[in-house]
């Protein structure tokens, strides 16, 4: 197990900057996700760790050592791959075997400590099949046993759990957090899916366009999101955003929308900043954190009713704002919701989250 | 909303669409099919039956020839001249050295080295090499028959002037090893084919393959070995049958060496040449031709049935 570290790293393909100018540390025994949408530099970043990919400037070390230019075959890393990349015409033993073999280990004690890691995976009883004889959930998990075979510095994930069945990537979900309990491993695990990410990191590094818009824990992300991008990247369904106008009045702060109701909010020397600058603010309010309101409310927003989805334990109930700006609901029920065609939400000013015109969080109070 | 029963359903045939009648089809097909009668279907039956006549260019048996039955056959395979230089069994043993050394060897081997050497290099040196590997493939024979003529030459050939300028001896490699120059100029015209077969092969493996065989550790060896090879085993018997039927019944080595000298670079297809259009046995000829047409057809049903087993996979 070893540390990561990421010194000014970029990596541009002609004009295009896939990663630009990212620093960031995963410390021993971390299990560090990468979230972003595609194309925002996660596997990229991912690819360099491993040495698939060389930085066009910056530096890489993996456990103090710098391995910006060394081949990956010496960085004694592991890696899972997206497509899973399983050899067709090897069976289940030599696939998970293989990394053994190129280190020269006799072929009975390779086989039996690929037994050893497979059993641990459920899959010891498929040794003699080939991969295109086995499930799409039983190839994901020898592509693991693969990369668990040996030990290594830093385990590596591309998207492995993508290519399963929701049902599927759960179970894997919960198996890979509980190895993570039992190994204690280093680990980068790329993903779109910012569930996987909340459920599995010690700590997400959220990125966008290249660069590294948050690196903190779930929670922190959860609670604070940096931005605006990341508050409508995390949760499900994301934060809602509305756009409103700001204005000081009798030292505290009052927000102005249509359909919104809110009382005035205590003001701070940050609002001042951002108000300074532009009186275009955005609110944010988690889906969990609205509830469905009588008229005597002090914090609510009113508009039509958009859709009504019942999904067993709760309802998501979802308001029109107009021009595409649609506000949801997370209504914890098990009973079927009965709504009229205009809904009044109300939420608590504690639920509050603000950012100022340029998409960035601004502090509450005691942050 | 109803719909009414169609009154009468239509009759369909087997075939649910006709650009052209049968018998339109059949006019245009008339043309193309009298050609390959005429130029094709006749002559190997032709073939045959001439090779069972003593039928020759001039003299009494070119208007009169008769039915000797297997006698060409059997004087083709007469053990006391069988090995003898200018003999049937010489042209095919050095045929078959001239196979293995050339093309499974030279071409294929070549081929394949070139092929996974491409595969990491950076993409301008690949684009160079395989420039001038195929430039090697699509020159037209007669033109690279010559250029290697003058090539070799003793008094005024450029190989002789290269070694001259390195102060190493000159050598008439035409005279002297003319086995060598011919199985050299077959590697050097064919391993283009086998390099494209190849490399198109190795690139129809997916990257991740090989990422994920360096990030567990592999070297370059041991990626060529356990997963490059195997991958593309079915690319590669294809290529040897195809190559070692080429190699075969190929002719070009006449252009560089004639067959000569005394006989030491004639090859079957040479041989056949000889006997049927400089000493004009048409008979004993076209009994040496179908045997060639008979080791084709082997190496033919070979490439067939292994076709099929990989087909069901």
């Amino acid at each position: 197990m070893a540390s990561v570290e990421f010194k000014n790293v970029t990596k541009s393909f002609g004009n295009f900057h896939a990663v630009s100018d990212v620093n960031f540390d995963i410390g021993d025994g971390e299990f560090v996700c990468l979230l972003g949408p595609s194309g925002c530099g996660k596997t990229t970043s991912l690819r360099m760790m491993a040495g698939l990919e060389t930085p066009t400037s910056g530096q890489i070390f993996i456990g103090g050592q710098e391995v910006t230019h060394l081949h990956p075959k010496d960085r004694n890393i592991a890696m899972v791959f997206q497509d899973y990349a399983l050899y067709p015409h090897m069976n289940l033993a030599d696939n998970i075997a293989y990394p053994l073999k190129v280190r020269g280990e006799p072929v009975d004690k390779r086989h039996a400590r690929a037994r050893e890691v497979a059993d641990v995976l459920k899959i010891g009883h498929l040794m003699d099949r080939l991969p295109s004889q086995i499930s799409g959930g039983q190839q994901q998990r020898t592509s693991l046993a693969r990369a668990l075979v040996y030990p290594a510095k830093v385990y590596l994930f591309d998207e492995p759990l993508s290519n399963l069945d929701a049902k599927l990537r759960l179970e894997a979900r919960g198996f890979l957090n509980h190895l993570q309990r039992d190994m204690g491993m280093t680990a980068v695990y790329v993903t779109h899916d910012q569930a996987e990410a909340m459920a599995l990191a010690t700590r997400i590094a959220v990125m966008d366009q290249g660069k590294i818009v948050q690196y903190a824990s779930p929670i922190e992300i959860y609670r604070r999101p940096a931005t605006t991008f990341v508050a409508n990247f995390v949760g499900n369904p994301p934060m809602n955003l509305v756009e409103v106008e700001g204005a000081q009045a009798d030292g505290r702060l009052a927000l102005k929308a249509e359909g919104l109701g809110i009382g005035a909010l205590p003001m701070t020397d940050a609002i001042g900043k951002a108000l300074a600058t532009s009186n275009r603010l955005t609110l944010g309010v988690r889906p969990e954190h609205l509830s469905l309101a009588g008229a005597g409310a002090q914090n609510t927003i009113v508009a039509p009713l958009f859709a009504n989805e019942n999904m067993g334990p709760e309802s998501l109930v979802t308001l029109d704002r107009g021009e595409g700006a649609r506000v949801t609901a997370r209504i914890f029920t098990d009973d079927h919701l009965d709504v009229s065609d205009t809904v009044t939400l109300g939420f608590s000013a504690e639920h509050v989250h603000l950012f100022d015109s340029a998409g960035n969080r601004i502090p509450a109070v005691g942050e | 909303m109803t719909t009414e029963p169609l009154a009468t359903p239509p009759k369909r045939k087997t075939r649910n669409f006709a650009l052209l009648s049968n018998r339109a089809g059949a006019a245009f097909m008339l043309p193309a099919g009298l050609l390959v009668s005429v130029f094709v279907i006749v002559p190997f039956f032709w073939v045959i039956f001439v090779s069972f006549t003593n039928r020759t260019l001039i003299g009494a048996t070119a208007l009169n020839p008769q039915f000797v039955g297997l006698g060409n056959y059997l004087a083709l395979f007469d053990p006391a001249t069988f090995f003898q230089r200018g003999q049937f069994g010489f042209s095919l043993i050095l045929t078959t050295q001239f196979v293995l050394a050339s093309a499974l060897l030279g071409q294929a081997l070549l081929g394949l080295l070139l092929a996974w050497l491409i595969q990491t290099v950076p993409p301008w040196i690949k684009r160079i090499t395989e420039t001038f590997v195929i430039a090697a493939w699509i020159l037209p024979e007669v033109v690279i028959g010559f250029a290697w003529f003058a090539f070799l030459d003793y008094d005024n050939g450029t190989f002789n002037m290269l070694l001259e300028s390195l102060g190493l001896p000159p050598g008439d490699f035409l005279l002297q090893q003319p086995f060598w120059v011919i199985v050299v100029f077959n590697t050097w015209r064919g391993a283009a084919f086998s390099m494209m077969l190849f490399n198109s092969a190795f690139s129809s493996i997916p990257p991740s393959y090989f990422q994920a065989a360096d990030v567990a550790g592999a070297s370059s060896w041991q990626k060529f070995r356990d997963i490059g090879l195997p991958l593309i085993r079915g690319h590669i018997v294809t290529d040897l049958i195809l190559i070692t039927m080429w190699t075969f019944n190929t002719f070009t080595p006449f252009l560089l060496t004639n067959g000569g000298p005394s006989y030491r670079t004639e090859l079957v297809s040479i041989y056949n040449y000889r006997v049927a259009f400089q000493d004009f046995q048409f008979g004993k000829g076209a009994a040496v031709g179908v045997i060639m047409m008979l080791i084709n057809l082997a190496f033919a049903l070979i490439y067939l049935s292994l076709g099929r087993k990989r087909a069901p996979k």
